[in-house]
């Protein structure tokens, strides 16, 4: 019962976190689906189209009539960077597009004091609200008259500062006077009261809490804005990061699934031929592949660390064990998928079993192969990232892993970008290349 | 003596359930070189057995095929076969599934062309010879798979409902070139198929089977074949034999269709 109310718990606070994000996926929703009542008015001036598809009535339904609107998807990505600078403070976004930032400059609020006796005083308490990257001192100020003396701090942007105001007053807290008021506003240890430039809060034990207004941009530690990014890839491209330029990171991670891949292909290919074309192969391996399959390769991170280590050889032996299931499955449905009427009649063509096999076995299995390989690929990809993620000492993995822990978001940002425009990159190779060696894919 | 001779065929075979089924019992029939044997039966009645027995790629329980005074033991080139559709393969251009079986006995490249070239005249495909055979029509392709069988010079021709799968008028189309190359290149050629009129018209002998177990049921001599090569095969369709033929092996099928069902029912 404990674990269900703490499960209760967890999932209640998910929800909320959900809930507080929903005002901005509406809003997106909502720009997206301006975009779409705009584009279709816009699409009515432009010269209508009389090919067949736009001749169609019914699309409703009609899979065939369903395409990507490429408006739809440049409207996407831009909308994304778009958000991205505008949350950010980009330099790259005219001022009017970004969301409200940070407070910065000079504010002042005014605090009263309580003495035992019951006088009243004020006091002026004046803030500088700084960027964190400009050190700047706290203004001097005339201590004014009045049992209550005027104050003076500094804060940096998105940060907040305790101050005992009451430290330079004739009577503090020692001598039982209490702040009780901020601006004219009530306010007791606990409470808080609005200001021009922020929130004043009170501590429990009666100091005041400054909080200047953060808005809504996002703190570069957390987001950095899209052009960081880019100059730090600059960077990283030319000096490096923990020793290695980015090429190398790049370069070794690629390394590893292409060997791994290959190496998983070379043995899992024949494999998979032998389980398709023997009862005996078929009876062997069925068990070990039907295991192997469906744990996932993550899961044997540990174990190949245990055994060979964290470098070259353990991150290859892994990525060849996730190749090498998908490729042996691959070929064996391939060498399976062929159909017996073209066997009966390369045999009664007069070919012999390596040529049935060269000629009819081969050609015919290699669009599953090819659909094979685009999967072990992706699944290497996402292997060795994780991999280097656990312990590595070069690898794109490994770049944005130290970069978390050292805050650098925008490496790590960075690494997410590059690791998937590779992983992109490799599937569109993969399939360009099915085009170009098996065009007969799925006209059998 | 040469020519083909299917020698008391029988083909029990065990089921999972331990039931068996008797697909063939008894066949025998002599086919002399250059006769053209059309096959019709309903479905069960053991015909594409029969075809893939003669092939090579079925043993028999009992009984024996001979070709050329030797006994059939498995597929081989003597033997060339016309599928439905599909074994076509996708991978080569149609002048290279046409040169298949040449290539595969590692004749000559000149000698080959040359064969190809031929064939491809033959069935009309010249122009088409560097396509992938998945741009063709399905009538194309069958023509095809008619010119990589001839290329490969066998004895006998096996076709297992070769223009099943076609459109009508193509289908009469491809009917008249069976017949010429039939004509013309006096191979012995059994054809399956489940189109009374197609087995009339290219059957020059045809046989009825019947089901359960597989067996020869009626046979026939036809004058048609014959007739079609000089003619238009809508001609040959309008003589007076050709719809008395035509009722009187439907009829039989229809009764055999019947005796099923009623069988069924019973069990």
């Amino acid at each position: 019962m404990e674990l269900l109310g703490n499960l209760w718990g967890e999932l209640w606070a998910v929800l909320t976190t959900l809930f507080a994000a929903a005002p901005y996926i509406i809003g997106y929703i909502l720009i997206i689906l301006l975009m779409m009542v705009i584009w279709s008015g816009v699409k009515r001036l432009l010269t209508p189209k009389h090919d067949y598809g736009s001749l169609k009535t019914v699309t409703f339904g009609d899979e065939s009539a369903v395409t990507s609107n490429t408006v739809a998807s440049v409207v996407s990505i831009v909308l994304i960077f778009v958000f991205w600078g505008a949350f950010t403070g980009s330099k790259l976004l005219p001022g009017f597009l970004h969301a409200p930032g940070p407070f910065v400059g000079e504010g002042s609020f005014e605090y009263t004091i309580t003495t035992p006796a019951g006088e009243t005083d004020t006091a002026m308490v004046s803030v500088v609200v700084h960027p964190a990257t400009q050190e700047t001192a706290a203004p001097e100020v005339e201590p004014g008259d009045g049992i209550a003396k005027n104050d003076s701090t500094a804060i940096a942007s998105y940060r907040s500062a305790l101050l005992r105001v009451d430290r330079n007053d004739d009577m503090g807290r020692d001598e039982e006077t209490f702040i009780t008021a901020v601006d004219g506003q009530a306010i007791a240890p606990g409470g808080s009261v609005d200001v021009a430039f922020g929130r004043v809060a009170m501590s429990e034990k009666g100091t005041l809490n400054i909080v200047p207004a953060t808005g809504l941009q996002m703190e570069p530690i957390w987001l950095p804005a899209p052009e960081a990014v880019w100059s730090r890839l600059g960077e990283i491209a030319t000096v490096g990061y923990r020793n290695s330029t980015l090429a190398e990171h790049l370069g070794y991670s690629l390394f590893r699934v292409i060997v791994g891949f290959l190496l998983g292909a070379i043995v899992g290919i024949p494999l998979g031929y032998a389980m398709g074309l023997s009862n005996w192969f078929r009876g062997w391996f069925d068990p070990i592949v039907e295991f192997m399959r469906p744990v996932p390769p993550l899961a044997l991170i540990p174990l190949v660390i245990i055994w060979a280590g964290i470098g070259e050889v353990g991150k290859i032996i892994l990525l060849f064990l996730a190749a090498l299931w998908i490729m042996a499955i691959a070929a064996r449905s391939g060498v399976s998928g062929v159909r017996i009427s073209k066997v009966h009649a390369a045999y009664s063509l007069g070919a012999s079993k390596w040529q049935i096999m060269r000629h009819v076995i081969i050609p015919n299995s290699l669009p599953e192969i090819f659909t094979g390989a685009r999967v072990a690929m992706g699944v290497c990809w996402g292997t060795v990232v994780a991999a280097e993620l656990v312990a590595a000492e070069k690898g794109a993995g490994m770049m944005i892993m130290v970069a978390s822990k050292f805050q650098s978001t925008d490496i790590v940002l960075m690494g997410i970008i590059l690791i998937g425009i590779i992983g992109f990159s490799i599937d569109m190779l993969m399939r360009q290349a099915e085009k170009w060696l098996v065009p007969w894919k799925g006209k059998g | 003596m040469s020519g083909l001779q299917i020698d008391k065929l029988s083909m029990r075979f065990d089921l999972p359930n331990g039931s068996s089924v008797q697909a063939l019992k008894d066949v025998s029939l002599d086919l002399k070189a250059g006769e053209l044997l059309s096959v019709l039966g309903p479905s069960g009645c053991g015909k594409t057995t029969l075809l893939n027995i003669v092939a090579g790629f079925l043993a028999p329980t009992e009984g024996q095929i001979i070709l050329n005074e030797h006994t059939v033991t498995g597929p081989a080139a003597e033997r060339g076969m016309v599928f439905q559709q599909g074994a076509l393969f996708e991978w080569m251009s149609v002048r290279e599934n046409v040169g298949f079986g040449p290539s595969m006995k590692g004749m000559p490249k000149a000698e080959k062309t040359e064969i190809v070239d031929h064939l491809l005249d033959v069935v009309g495909l010249q122009d088409f010879k560097e396509k992938a055979v998945y741009e063709l029509s399905g009538g194309m392709q069958q023509r095809v798979a008619l010119a990589r069988c001839l290329a490969n010079e066998p004895d006998v021709i096996l076709m297992d409902e070769p223009l099943g799968a076609l459109d009508a008028l193509t289908r009469e189309k491809m009917q008249g070139l069976v017949l010429k190359l039939w004509k013309e290149t006096g191979k012995t050629i059994i054809l399956i198929t489940h189109s009374v009129e197609e087995a009339l018209l290219l059957g020059e002998r045809l046989i009825v089977m019947a089901p359960r177990p597989g067996r020869i049921h009626t046979e026939y001599r036809l004058p048609f074949a014959e007739m079609g090569v000089g003619q238009d095969l809508r001609e040959v369709k309008k003589h007076p034999k050709f719809a008395e033929v035509r009722e009187e092996i439907l009829g039989m099928i229809w009764d055999m269709e019947e005796e099923i069902m009623g069988r069924t029912e019973d069990a």
